[in-house]
């Protein structure tokens, strides 16, 4: 009998955002796009998905002190250099690297701009992928390491991130003054991430310069609640909110390899199994949930798991 | 198809009796159109009316039960397609596929014997699918092999009806699910279906016979001409499979059925979808997106174990996070000096804690505030976990009375309240802690010691 498929007819539109420049000052040998959607998250049928999500790797300006084994057998020597590093995720298949900073330099010393401004250089010149540049995590030290970092690479697209309401305004008018785009975070909460939107659209920064960083909590540890935060910000940008209309990125390896069920590998329950396995299976199913809740890119750890998802990705895109 | 508030009014008796406790038949209607009332409120309904409602208040899509000795899974019944809308109700089915020619009591012990501690609760997989390879003698005998080692519900794999007739001979008064029937041989496992135990499905039962089946086909029109001629022969306890393996096919599909059911009334796809998965990543999709019963190839706990969980974390409620009853917990015995860590009352924020500092063997005091069982960033950005909430705490539990050294020790999140919790405690010491809980054991050895 013949059957008609229910199509949802939405009003609205996600953003097109393309991170990465390759002329009035930037360097980039490729750039990446994402957004557009008109429909939920790979509905072929409904209307088409102009961009595939992307996913990045991240990688640290230095030798990290606390990532997990799992991670330093995978990544190897390269973690002592940026620039290796970020050689290596290319050669993993990253789209684009995502640089996080560190807090401190190998001594205990705080960071200094000019280390930041040395890594994200080496970065740049090693790979041509666009970058993303995430600060420590502490607003004050994120805006005393990324205002150079900015200014140093003027033209370049970079995403500055973590852009949250306690510095978004250093933070967006170093992007708006070098022309960088921005991550927003705010912590799972749809009214919070609408917000610090419209705060950051005041200031004059076009929104097609925004991403959306909605967070989440790794498989176990509230994913849930990323995953429905995510579902309603890109159910509201369909039904016509502009102020929810801006891709998704989502840290999902930061997350997923500070759990205990990824970090640790000794001492737990033998019902937990083979832990490398257990840590990628928490990366990518993590990342297919969230994919398929509206994240436009997610940023990875683990090179296997980055293989897997862009699978899934690839399989995703098909119209079936 | 569900009817119109004004389509129940057509049906009622329109005398405005009050009775039901509505002051006309037509407010009467629009409560039962909402199904915030029952029908049986009103005592003058005719029995045809009655009928006709009846059908169109069914669920629009199936519960399918299996049962077997002491085990019963509940899968369907779902009437949200975003778990923010209400919420998932029942879990989907996580079954180990084992065949009937490979070493069934290898496969099966170590996933029968598998649990896992998640939040407090036990984890485990629901079932086994045996699948035949031809001979129904080797299928029954697997059959009984795997009844010794376990006795959750089975799902039965062959397309033969002769071996299916063999194996379910095995499984006498259980309900299992058995998988499938096709076009080409939908009627013979339709009968098998309802004539599971001698004399077919007891009278009255609704169409629920002594097996569950699967109906296989590959597109949602063909689905739907199967399903509609297995329940004219009385067989109503269906699972669709859609016969796919890819990613981008079965989300489509699955979203597709799940929309015609829920907003169309499509009785015809009204029931739970079976996925049958190679890979973890498959497997988590059907989780998140509308799988009802999951059929793995393999079992490894590396991928069982956060499958689980995830089935755990997309099946809570929206609406009631799960929440530990706040209060003041003793971790590895504390003495009175040592230190009190605070924390709230969401559950895994509250197993995050509690597990690292026991793992670590170091004592503790665990200070669970109510924070409307929020995790510390979000109770923080919401209001629910401040410097009263905190004080009031100390003083409900009479921590004082229990602890020799006045010092707490704040979420390194929550590092900003520490000066507003100094003026409220003011004859403690208050430090701040780690951000994360893995974090703990070795702040507390370098700070707290």
């Amino acid at each position: 009998m013949p059957i008609e498929i229910p199509k949802d007819k939405w009003p609205g539109s996600v953003k097109t955002i393309t991170l990465g420049a390759n002329s009035d000052g930037g360097t980039r040998t490729s750039v990446v796009t994402v957004g557009g959607e008109k429909a939920l998250p790979f509905m072929h049928f409904e209307a088409e998905t102009p961009y595939r999500p992307a996913v990045a790797i991240e990688i640290k300006d230095r030798k990290p002190d606390d990532w997990s084994t799992p991670l330093s057998e995978a990544w190897g020597d390269a973690m002592n250099d940026p620039a290796k590093w970020a050689r290596a995720a290319e050669a993993a298949g990253a789209d684009l690297i995502l640089l996080t900073l560190s807090m401190t330099a190998v001594d205990g010393s705080p960071n200094t701009a000019e280390n930041a401004v040395a890594a994200v250089k080496a970065v740049l010149g090693a790979v041509g992928l666009p970058l993303i540049v995430f600060g420590p995590g502490n607003a004050e030290l994120d805006n005393a390491l990324l205002v150079p970092v900015a200014e140093a690479t003027k033209g370049e697209r970079l995403v500055l991130g973590i852009c949250e309401d306690k510095n978004y305004r250093t933070i967006v008018a170093t992007a708006m003054a070098n022309g960088h785009l921005v991550s927003a975070r705010t912590a799972m909460d749809v009214n919070l991430a609408k917000q610090l939107n419209i705060l950051i659209s005041d200031m004059g920064l076009p929104l097609d310069r925004v991403l959306m960083d909605p967070t989440t909590g790794a498989l176990g540890y509230g994913i849930e609640y990323g995953f429905s935060v995510m579902e309603r910000l890109r159910m509201a940008a369909l039904q016509g909110d502009a102020m929810t209309q801006l891709p998704m990125i989502v840290t999902i390896g930061a997350e997923t390899w500070k759990t205990k069920e990824a970090k640790v590998g000794e001492g737990v329950p033998a019902a937990w199994g083979e832990w490398r396995e257990r840590g990628i299976n928490w990366e990518t199913m993590t990342a297919i949930t969230l994919l398929e809740s509206g994240a436009d890119i997610v940023v990875l750890r683990h090179p296997e798991s980055v293989k897997r998802v862009k699978a899934a990705i690839a399989d995703l895109m098909v119209a079936a | 198809m569900a009817l119109s508030g004004i389509q129940i009014y057509k049906l009622l008796p329109q005398t405005n009796c009050k009775e039901c406790g509505f002051p006309t038949c037509l407010a009467f209607a629009m409560k039962l159109a909402a199904k915030q009332v029952e029908l049986s409120a009103c005592p003058y309904v005719s029995d045809a009316s009655k009928a006709q409602l009846a059908e169109s208040a069914a669920p629009p899509m199936r519960l399918v039960t299996l049962k077997s000795n002491g085990h019963e899974i509940k899968v369907g019944n779902e009437v949200v397609l975003f778990r923010h809308e209400k919420t998932f109700y029942n879990r989907p089915g996580i079954f180990i596929k084992v065949r009937d020619d490979e070493d069934i009591q290898a496969k099966v012990e170590p996933a029968e014997k598998f649990a896992v501690s998640y939040v407090g609760m036990d984890l485990t997989v629901d079932g086994f699918a045996v699948e035949a390879t031809g001979d129904p003698d080797r299928f029954v005998a697997a059959i009984k092999t795997l009844r010794q080692i376990s006795q959750r519900p089975l799902v039965l794999i062959s397309s033969d009806a002769k071996v299916m007739a063999a194996g379910l001979a095995v499984l006498n008064g259980e309900t299992p699910l058995i998988c499938g029937a096709d076009a080409n041989n939908w009627e013979a496992m339709a009968d098998l279906a309802k004539a599971n135990t001698p004399g077919g499905p007891p009278p009255h039962s609704g169409g629920h016979g002594q097996a569950a089946l699967v109906v296989k086909a590959d597109s949602i029109e063909a689905l739907a001409d199967l399903t509609e001629k297995i329940k004219g022969k009385g067989v109503e306890d269906l699972v669709i499979d859609p016969a796919t393996k890819n990613l981008s096919r079965l989300l489509t599909f699955s979203t597709q059925v799940r929309r015609l059911a829920l907003k169309k009334n499509v009785r015809s796809v009204g029931f739970p979808i079976m996925v049958f998965a190679n890979d973890s990543i498959l497997a988590a999709q059907a989780v998140a997106k509308y799988g009802g019963f999951i059929v793995l190839d393999e079992f490894k706990p590396e991928t069982v174990y956060p499958l689980l969980v995830l089935r755990q974390n997309i099946y809570t409620d929206p609406q009631k996070p799960i929440q530990v009853q706040p209060g003041l917990y003793e971790i590895n015995n504390p003495k009175p000096e040592s230190p009190v860590l605070v924390t709230t009352n969401f559950s895994i924020t509250y197993f995050s804690v509690a597990n690292e500092v026991e793992s670590s063997g170091l004592p503790a005091w665990l200070l669970v505030t109510d924070a409307e069982g929020m995790s510390v960033l979000t109770a923080w950005a919401a209001g629910k976990f401040d410097a009263e909430r905190i004080a009031k705490a100390v003083k409900t539990f009479n921590v004082a009375d229990k602890v020799s050294k006045k010092r707490v020790v704040l979420p390194g999140h929550v590092a900003v309240l520490s000066g507003e919790l100094e003026a409220e405690l003011t004859e403690w010491e208050i430090k701040v802690g780690p951000r994360e809980a893995v974090d703990l054991p070795a702040y507390y050895k370098q700070v707290l010691v």
